[in-house]
């Protein structure tokens, strides 16, 4: 029977993987995914889950262990956060170039300097060209589900490539939730067995990840573009059978409280909750205000954006990182270009804050649709504002 | 588009670049890098076969009357055969 329980996002993600039934584990301990994996070596070690779990040395070797075994055809998982997804960057492109369905969660923290164990989305933005289908999670239940679907879209012979589950460090790693654990035969009713068309195999000798010269390598990223571009598709087509199964879909985008709303705020992970409570607010007093929730980056869902704010005024996007000397929120940057050569488009006003854990409340995602209507109907909209910055 | 010929399109790409040939890299013309080409002394030559042992490349081996050549097809024409020879039988001209 599928039972709701208050359980820590962390434990949660574990058990997803569980219940995917993963053949490899491979990962490195780092704040704040730490309750993850170490869930899974338990499992591993109780025999809870018949997997192989991979004590690796650091995440450069966790993410190489791992495209050795999806090499193999095993199912992989792992998880990261922050530092350690920047020492694995460089294998993270080697697994999208050599097309290794492995799902890796990311606990998503800022980097250093200074050191700072909290989140934002600084980690995220510097990995965002490495090709994996990235999808933000808004809350423990997103979190939960969408390992399975994580599974089941790069897994898929249209797509194989690896994603990423992006859920907020601590606001979302570290807080016990209401989520729904599902049945291990729904589960495999919707995750099919993993089945890789060339695997390594002795009998079956192929090469993986030789060299490229320069009359290859073109042709061969522009098939990798072109497959994790069209993945979208079949990123719909597993949320909507999730969905008629489990009752509970997703979108690229959601739209929350759209409807007549000139000004919509973009916002992205567990933030998008409090945003909603302050659109919630904001409509009790009469503004007709929405959010747009972005779940899906990579493939950039461009057509949901610019049907979604076709209508609107003003759109505000709230960055959680920051590109430095450039255009301020990566998001914000992408969707501006998204919409540049649109003849009707709505001004575009970004915003950077909740940078290294600090708190965007209610009262202040109200300021940040204030003070950005203002900026909008001003005509002053600069590059970016950095929002909660003490002056 | 220019030397496109006989190389596959994006479209035929093998899954990550995959090659599903054993032994295919046989096929590559490495030979077509050289700037300088070996040339042989064979009144010179020993017979030793140190070039065939400090070629990078592999490719060279002794003809029908036992004196070392290089496979041109391969030589990218290092030159370190030529360095490396005891008789200085071989001699590095530039390619035309």
């Amino acid at each position: 029977m599928t039972q709701r329980v208050g359980i820590e996002v962390s434990r949660a993600v574990a058990i997803a993987a569980r219940l995917a039934n993963v053949d490899v584990v491979a990962a490195y301990p780092i704040t704040p995914q730490t309750h993850i994996v170490e869930d899974l070596s338990e499992m591993v070690a109780s025999g809870e889950l018949d997997a192989s779990y991979i004590p690796v040395e650091s995440e450069h070797s966790a993410m190489s262990s791992c495209l050795g075994s999806a090499a193999v055809g095993a199912r992989t998982f792992t998880a990261t956060a922050s530092q350690g997804m920047e020492l694995m960057h460089e294998v993270l492109y080697v697994a999208s170039g050599m097309r290794l369905p492995i799902v890796m969660a990311v606990a998503n923290r800022a980097l250093s300097a200074p050191i700072s164990i909290w989140g934002d989305h600084s980690d995220v933005m510097s990995v965002r060209d490495t090709g994996w289908i990235q999808i933000f999670v808004t809350n423990g239940q997103e979190a939960f589900d969408n390992i399975f679907c994580a599974f089941r879209i790069g897994e898929d012979r249209r797509v194989l490539l690896p994603v990423m589950i992006h859920l907020d460090g601590f606001q979302l790693t570290h807080v016990i939730e209401p989520i729904y654990l599902e049945d291990q035969d729904k589960v495999d009713k919707f995750l099919p067995p993993n089945e890789y068309p060339l695997p390594l195999d002795p009998d079956r000798p192929v090469t993986m990840g030789a060299f490229g010269p320069p009359d290859i390598y073109t042709e061969v990223k522009k098939a990798q573009d072109v497959v994790l571009t069209s993945s979208k598709e079949v990123i719909l087509e597993a949320w909507k059978e999730f969905g008629d199964i489990f009752g509970r879909y997703y979108s690229p985008i959601q739209c929350y409280r759209c409807e007549g709303a000139k000004v919509l705020l973009m916002t992205m992970g567990s933030f998008s909750e409090t945003a909603m409570s302050a659109v919630d607010a904001m409509r009790d007093d009469g503004n007709a205000v929405g959010l747009l929730n972005l779940r899906l980056w990579r493939p950039f869902p461009f057509a949901e954006i610019r049907q979604a704010v076709k209508d609107i005024d003003v759109l505000i996007v709230f960055d959680r990182a920051l590109s430095f000397g450039g255009p301020g929120g990566p998001v914000c940057s992408e969707v501006r270009s998204a919409l540049y050569n649109l003849d009707k488009k709505p001004k575009v006003v970004g915003f950077v804050g909740g940078l290294g854990g600090r708190v965007v409340s209610l009262a202040g995602f109200r300021e940040i649709i204030e003070r950005g209507t203002r900026i909008a109907k001003e005509g002053t909209e600069q590059e970016f504002e950095m929002f909660g910055v003490r002056e | 588009m220019t030397e496109s010929e006989g190389k596959p399109t994006w479209q035929q790409i093998e899954i990550g670049a995959i090659i599903t040939e054993p032994g295919s890299a046989r096929q590559y013309q490495t030979g077509d890098w050289r700037t300088q080409r070996p040339t042989y002394a064979h009144e010179r030559c020993i017979k030793c076969g140190l070039c065939s042992i400090y070629c990078p490349e592999g490719c060279i081996e002794p003809n029908e009357e036992g004196y070392f050549e290089a496979d041109l097809f391969y030589c990218k024409g290092c030159g370190i055969c030529a360095r490396e020879c005891w008789t200085k039988a071989i001699n590095m001209v530039e390619e035309e």
